[in-house]
């Protein structure tokens, strides 16, 4: 037999080898084939003994506590998320803010509107409002579009064809919404937020109109969208920056807040 | 890989499925240290290992109804371990490259400092050597981190790797071969002295 060669090396350490017997019998002989091997055990042990940080017990419930408020805003309409209280006082205070919109815009004269309109809410408990409705949607566009860029065609039976009805639906729902975002980030200034909603939008469009049943080279090319784009790092970067903004907004600011508190 | 749990994950897991979130929460606290393990032999970073877990689990929950039931769900949710960190390596794979050693005389630094004992895990436990050891992991392509990882650390088949990285046998077997080659290349030096 010749001298192994550096694949047939690592084929036999990793057990792979066809002719196991074969190398073994070389080894015993061949001095040069043996060092080359112990060479290699030598570089692999390297990096087995190269440490990584130990997590205690408690790191499971660590992550559990980390996780699990997230794992609440899953796509997909559910009554009974949006039925729970904090869900509902949000659904509440949006309502309000979207009737009061209306009403003022349609009785009250034009140039008084804005004032009216935000009459009921102080501007901080609204800001919040919005971060809040903000970063929700940018949670649920990260879900899909990491939902989609991990997607494979399934083996064995329909193999090939990757269903994403249901993202679909997520999306048409996201698209609308997102457009509402992206009209008031514009308004508010909020440039960086607008233009991450704007380059999102496209990205949903192209998933509500592509076909539902994708192959495996259509769900490449979305695939390929999302990553050329790099809208889902975007979209993480905006989502932790409105978390933040939402942190530290004041959710129990004074409804009217008195001038000479602002002067102290 | 993860055979312990096939048995143990089929209760919480039905359960799960079923809509209980607290039996999702059993299989977080039992799988959650390994994925970190994983994780961080893939990114070489703990914030970046911590995020990948969170990342993961968020993943494996949202996807609980495709699992299968005759799967093994830890395999299942490494896989997923496995391309949450290719998505994070991808994406910070510009600044690993600037991270790279422009240093090449660094290995003669580590010989000296190392002891007689031939033992490479006394080696690796300096500073140093593990330094060395994941700059040479940082030179490799997120495939083949990813492959070798699976292969060397998680002791799983070329095929078992082939179906997580959606690769052929051969493209599997590839990646497995040049990282090797690649890590005896940067390592080599190091440990050959001590021989």
């Amino acid at each position: 037999m010749n001298h192994l060669n550096e694949e047939q090396l690592i084929e036999f350490r990793y057990g792979e080898a066809k002719d196991c017997a074969e190398i073994e019998n070389h080894l015993r002989a061949c001095a040069s084939c043996r060092e080359a091997l112990e060479s290699l055990e030598s570089v692999l042990a390297a990096v087995d003994a190269a440490p990584v940080p130990e997590r205690d017990e408690a790191y499971g419930a660590r992550v559990w506590r980390q996780i699990e408020p997230k794992l609440e805003r899953r796509p997909g309409f559910d009554w009974r998320a949006w039925l729970a209280p904090p869900r509902l006082a949000f659904v509440g205070a949006m309502a309000l803010v979207i009737v009061a919109a209306f009403v003022a815009g349609r009785y009250w004269p034009r140039p008084k509107t804005t004032e009216v309109a935000n009459a009921p809410i102080s501007a901080p408990v609204r800001e919040r409002i919005l971060l809040v409705a903000v970063g929700d949607h940018l949670d649920r566009s990260q879900m899909l579009l990491l939902e989609l860029e991990n997607a494979e065609p399934p083996k064995g039976a329909g193999a090939g064809v990757v269903d994403i009805s249901m993202e679909q639906g997520h999306a048409q729902d996201l698209v609308v919404a997102n457009r509402l975002y992206r009209q008031t980030a514009e308004r508010s200034g909020n440039t960086t937020l607008a233009a991450v909603l704007d380059e999102l939008e496209p990205v949903l469009l192209q998933i509500v109109h592509s076909p539902s049943k994708l192959s495996a080279s259509q769900l490449g090319e979305i695939q390929k969208r999302i990553e050329a784009r790099g809208i889902l790092f975007k979209v993480r970067v905006v989502g932790s920056e409105v978390r933040e903004r939402e942190k530290n907004a004041t959710p129990e600011a004074a409804p009217t807040p008195a001038p000479a508190r602002e002067k102290s | 890989m993860a055979q312990s749990t096939e048995g143990s994950d089929a209760a919480p897991l039905a359960r799960a499925l079923a809509g209980d979130r607290d039996a999702f929460r059993v299989l977080v606290e039992r799988h959650s240290r390994r994925v970190f393990r994983l994780a961080y032999r893939m990114t070489g970073n703990e914030q970046d290992a911590e995020e990948v877990v969170q990342e993961a689990f968020l993943r494996a929950y949202r996807r609980l109804d495709r699992f299968e039931s005759r799967a093994n769900f830890g395999t299942w949710l490494y896989r997923i371990a496995v391309n949450c960190s290719l998505d994070l390596l991808r994406r910070r794979r510009p600044t690993e490259e600037l991270r790279a050693p422009d240093d090449p005389e660094g290995g003669e630094a580590v010989l000296d400092v190392a002891t007689k004992d031939p033992a490479p895990d006394r080696l690796a436990l300096s500073g140093e050597i593990g330094r060395h050891v994941e700059m040479a992991l940082g030179k490799l392509s997120p495939m083949e981190r990813a492959a070798f990882v699976m292969r060397h650390h998680e002791g799983m088949s070329i095929e078992e790797i082939g179906r997580a990285l959606g690769t052929s046998a051969t493209a599997t077997k590839n990646s497995v071969f040049r990282a090797v080659q690649k890590l005896r290349q940067e390592l080599k030096p190091l440990v050959s002295r001590q021989r």
